[in-house]
């Protein structure tokens, strides 16, 4: 398995470190790190689960907006992050792993690295309530 | 390839009885290809002589410069070659998100710092930000990748026929790591390392 760019292992290790839970994506579209806090709100452990495509995870999380109506890959924030290149904030429903939908919002923004290369996404939850 | 250190020290350079073996000097390695191309990496205090025993005849040369840590680029002000008008130098550094390399390098070699400006040096000078996909210099193939160390800095690889070396300065390949060295394609560097001929790591 190739090496991850610097810049992807040092944002892990910022978000190892953060109580509000983190997601990172690299730039292939592949989730390779929650950190503790979103796999407690996620209900997912990465170490098992291994990198995830983001046209999964709708499919995993059933993502929806607070209305219920269902959203894609491309429309959570996230996926704009990686697809669009720009930063993303959304209020979401999803349900976790463990079967207990939550709400929340969500945060997505794109990282760019030295050099202008594109490295992939960060995404952050906020203010999650169980419904 | 044939590698000479000329520099071994980091931070400052240190003169006495106990750095007589491995020398005083900061760090600087001098790389010489099979049809004679030079590569110098990173400029400490090291290259000073390095400078001086280079050939008259020589007409280019490249320093590749790890990162701009004083230590690393102390000597690029008493580098002989620098000051000859016959002599193509070009200098390679890590690339920054906003600076190029000759405005980071100009704050150290300008006054009230240095009374040489990059403009007075008297060889062709050319400043390159390294690409960050492999690059030719000579016989060379050159890869310059980021690497942990505070600031803009970069490990490199060369390679020659097959034959390759890297060079990791000052470099933290545990930052990041939750279980070094057990995670490969989370650990700083591994990629320019892997399978090397000659790894020249300063951690």
């Amino acid at each position: 398995m190739p090496q991850e760019a610097l810049e992807l292992i040092l944002t892990r290790q910022w978000a190892s470190y953060l109580a509000t839970p983190v997601w990172v994506m690299d730039s292939d579209e592949n989730l390779v790190y929650c950190n503790e806090a979103a796999e407690a709100v996620l209900g997912l452990r990465l170490d098992e689960a291994g990198p995830t495509p983001l046209a999964a995870l709708p499919d995993i999380f059933q993502i929806t907006a607070l209305d219920g109506l269902p959203l894609d890959a491309h429309s959570i924030p996230v996926g704009i992050a990686l697809r669009k290149r720009k930063a993303s904030h959304l209020p979401l429903r999803w349900r976790a792993q463990d079967g207990i939908w939550r709400k929340g919002e969500v945060t997505a923004f794109p990282l760019e690295g030295t050099a202008g290369r594109f490295l992939g996404a960060v995404a952050i939850f906020w203010e999650m309530q169980q419904e | 390839m044939r590698v000479t250190f000329w520099g071994t020290r980091g931070s400052l350079p240190t003169s006495g009885p106990e750095t007589t073996r491995y020398g005083g000097n900061t760090a600087g390695v001098q790389v010489r290809g099979s049809r004679d191309t030079l590569l110098i990496l990173d400029a400490g205090t090291g290259i000073r002589r390095l400078g001086e025993a280079l050939d008259s005849e020589l007409t280019r040369l490249d320093i590749l410069l790890s990162h701009l840590h004083l230590d690393h680029i102390q000597c690029l002000g008493f580098f002989a070659p620098l000051y000859k008008p016959g002599v193509e130098v070009h200098i390679w550094g890590p690339p920054s998100t906003t600076l190029d390399l000759q405005t980071r390098l100009a704050r150290y070699l300008s006054p009230p710092l240095f009374p040489v400006r990059i403009r007075d040096f008297q060889c062709r000078l050319t400043l390159h930000d390294a690409p960050l996909s492999p690059f030719a210099i000579g016989e060379f193939e050159v890869r310059a990748e980021p690497i942990c160390h505070p600031g803009a800095t970069v490990g490199y690889r060369v390679t020659e026929d097959g034959v390759s070396l890297a060079y990791l300065s000052d470099h933290e390949p545990a930052l990041g790591v939750r279980e070094f060295p057990g995670e490969a394609n989370w650990t700083s560097g591994f990629d320019l390392a892997r399978d090397v001929d000659l790894l020249i790591h300063d951690a």
